[in-house]
């Protein structure tokens, strides 16, 4: 229990800060907000999946990855594939007109028959059954970030050559998504999707349970991210970080780590895009080009990116600001949020998380210290009330 | 298809120079652009995500000069463009020793961090362009001679505009080999580049240094866009849509090497244009995109190693 307690928890401190994320998601946002807005914070709340993904791999593990839209979208994608059949075959029930039947193949997704496809192509076929479909939400982008990690990492290519790299994948994969209308819905995507093994995700009873359900999963990656950095794995992680060269002499395999911690925040990113596509719709290849996986790392680097709970709080402030000023001054947030990333990369390196490390206790010390002032300036109150109720 | 079976022999030369001509300009715009980039990241390794932006400057400032002497004196026109080059290198010169002065030069410890900051960077320049000039597509008025095309023989049309750009890219290419591989200042460069510490004791002043090398780096943005004038429109976001594959040159070249980046420019630009003729353009990027990638796993150091003890 108690090593439970130090390793998941993160002792004290992790506890507090823990807890105080859990009444945040649990108990602030589904009173204060509402059904819209709330819709909207699960939605910020799934690209915080990648961000604690990255401080797991960047913050973390010194690899910096400019393409976990990539993974974030590939799980979005074979999520959105299942739920877009199921959408095709409510269609087809639905229609019992022979005329619909006659025009359009039955069963088979809207944007297949505007591109002239007839029959299923087969990278579609797992996507009927829900279990596989979730093995492949995880299985699709880890595998990809195995072949990614193993190719880059054994042949030593780190820093910020993988970034380009990764970045270049990102775009690659955006353009044949594109390209490959037929299959994936080309630059629209794949919309219009409403229910789920005949749950209708539309429903507000849905949304909020879809919020709640995002919450859990969220805290759990954040406890998986805890209990990995705890270990011995952990240690040698931030080790490679900091000297990898010594990492390597000491014996360690630093690929098969790299990779191991790539896989991991590949695999938090794929169920973020999941439930991004459960929570909002659609999915389209607009969010996972290199722009949204700069936005994800930001979100890292705004929250800070060595702090798992900070990394939530970064995304949750950065989308809320970028819709926020959007919406209120949309010529101007550009130049905020460009002025956001340069305050923070050249003052707060460590983001949010290290500005709390730095000014929480001298904050804390500040209210105590009033606290205690204000008791010293009134001491002789408690006596004299005490004794007047004494002599009644 | 049978258009091609159906042509001669002598037709088919034709349309491949062409083809081959066309990757040449490609190779010109990617040239100009790496050059700056090479700079900055090859020898400095600071990852400026907004050199893109920086040609989107020089652009505009050529637009701007432009429509500035279509206006008020006509008859300058045909002169007018070597002046919107130099101006075009002014401009993005200063505002990037402005850059560096103001934010690049606390984050030379943090390769990864000028990455984030230069992409806020580019956001800022990017919104204020379009805040300026507006948010529409807007081309230069072209001078005659910059226009048609050079025939040397029937059905061989090669664009002159092409032609300059190529020409351009050589030049400067030439002017920065002598600048940073023949030139004490080029010497000072690289001494810094390699040893900070030593480079500062034996008595050069590392900052100056630095402030001019990044401020030159941009000032070759503003070039590679004055250039890109002459084969397309401008618009805020024209800079960043060459900016991934800007940095896939320098990559691909060998991040700290001149040649490297010439000869990766030309793999790039030239295969790209030949699968473009057999492919999609779409596809043909991918292919491109792939096939470097691929390369660069077998050799991380890309093209061209400069030999260097770690």
């Amino acid at each position: 229990m108690h090593t439970l307690y130090n390793r998941a928890l993160g002792g004290k401190s992790g506890t507090v800060g823990l807890a105080l994320l859990c009444i945040v998601l649990f108990l602030v946002f589904p009173l204060s907000l509402d059904n819209f807005r709330l819709n909207m914070m699960s939605k910020y709340l799934s690209y915080a999946f990648v961000a604690v993904g990255l401080v797991l791999c960047w913050g973390n593990g010194g690899i910096l990855s400019l393409g976990q839209g990539l993974f974030w979208g590939f799980g979005g994608y074979c999520m959105a594939a299942f739920l877009k059949l199921e959408a095709a075959h409510n269609i087809a029930a639905e229609s019992g007109s022979d005329q619909i039947r006659a025009l359009t193949t039955v069963g088979l997704p809207d944007f297949m028959d505007w591109n002239q496809i007839t029959s299923l192509p087969y990278i579609w076929y797992p996507f009927k059954s829900f279990p596989l479909t979730i093995i492949l939400v995880f299985l699709v982008p880890t595998l990809l970030a195995y072949i990614i990690g193993t190719a880059m990492f054994k042949r030593r290519v780190g820093g910020v050559y993988f970034a380009l790299i990764t970045q270049a994948l990102c775009w690659i994969m955006e353009i044949s998504f594109v390209t490959r209308q037929g299959w994936t819905g080309g630059i629209n995507g794949i919309t219009d999707l409403r229910t789920c093994l005949g749950w209708d995700i539309r429903t507000k009873s849905a949304q909020i349970t879809l919020y709640f359900l995002t919450s859990i999963f969220l805290i759990a990656c954040i406890l998986v991210g805890r209990f990995i950095l705890s270990i011995k794995l952990g240690r040698i992680l931030v080790a490679m970080r900091d000297g990898e060269d010594r990492v390597r002499f000491s014996g360690y395999s630093v690929s098969k780590l790299k990779t191991f911690i790539f896989c991991v925040a590949a695999a938090m990113s794929a169920m973020g895009g999941a439930l991004f596509v459960l929570n909002v719709g659609f999915m389209s290849p607009k969010l996972v080009t290199i722009e949204p996986s700069i936005y994800m790392v930001i979100f890292c680097a705004v929250g800070g990116r060595n702090s798992l709970i900070g990394a939530v709080y970064g995304a949750i402030l950065v989308s809320y600001g970028k819709t926020y000023f959007s919406e209120m001054f949309p010529n101007l947030w550009y130049f905020l949020m460009g002025g956001v990333f340069i305050l923070v990369t050249r003052f707060f390196p460590d983001g949010l998380a290290g500005a709390v490390d730095r000014f929480g206790p001298m904050l804390g010390k500040k209210i105590f210290s009033m606290i205690g002032r204000a008791q010293q300036n009134f001491p002789a109150v408690v006596p004299v009330t005490i004794e007047a109720n004494e002599g009644h | 298809m049978p258009l091609i079976l159906a042509t001669s022999f002598a037709e088919l030369k034709d349309i491949f120079l062409m083809q081959g001509f066309a990757g040449f300009s490609l190779f010109a715009v990617f040239l100009l652009m790496a050059l700056g980039l090479a700079i900055i990241f090859g020898q400095m390794k600071v990852i400026n995500m907004a050199h893109g932006e920086f040609l989107t400057v020089g652009a505009y400032v050529t637009v701007f000069l432009s429509h500035m002497v279509t206006d008020h004196a006509p008859k300058m026109l045909p002169y007018y463009f070597p002046v919107a080059i130099v101006c075009a290198f002014v401009v993005a010169f200063i505002l990037g020793y402005i850059v560096e002065i103001g934010l690049v030069k606390y984050l030379y410890n943090r390769p990864l961090d000028t990455l984030l900051a230069t992409w806020g960077l580019s956001m800022i320049l990017q919104q204020a362009c379009r805040s300026i000039f507006g948010a529409r597509e807007d081309t230069a008025t072209l001078p005659d001679w910059m226009m048609g095309s050079w025939s040397p023989s029937e059905g061989l049309d090669i664009p002159i505009n092409g032609m300059f750009l190529l020409a351009l890219a050589i030049v400067m290419v030439v002017l920065v080999y002598f600048l940073m591989y023949r030139s004490r200042w080029g010497l000072k460069v690289r001494a810094t580049m390699q040893n900070r510490a030593m480079a500062g004791a034996v008595g050069i002043n590392t900052k100056s240094v630095d402030r001019i090398t990044f401020a030159l780096g941009c000032g070759l943005a503003g070039i590679a866009g004055a250039a890109f004038t002459t084969i397309g429109s401008v618009s805020p976001s024209a800079g960043s849509l060459y900016i991934v594959d800007t940095f896939i040159v320098v990559v691909f070249g060998g991040a700290a090497s001149l040649l490297g980046t010439v000869l990766s420019a030309f793999t790039i630009a030239q295969s790209q244009s030949i699968l473009e003729f057999f492919l999609t353009g779409v596809l043909a990027k991918i292919f491109v995109l792939v096939g470097v990638i691929i390369i660069l796993m077998i050799r991380p150091q890309g093209l061209i190693a400069s030999k260097v003890r770690k």
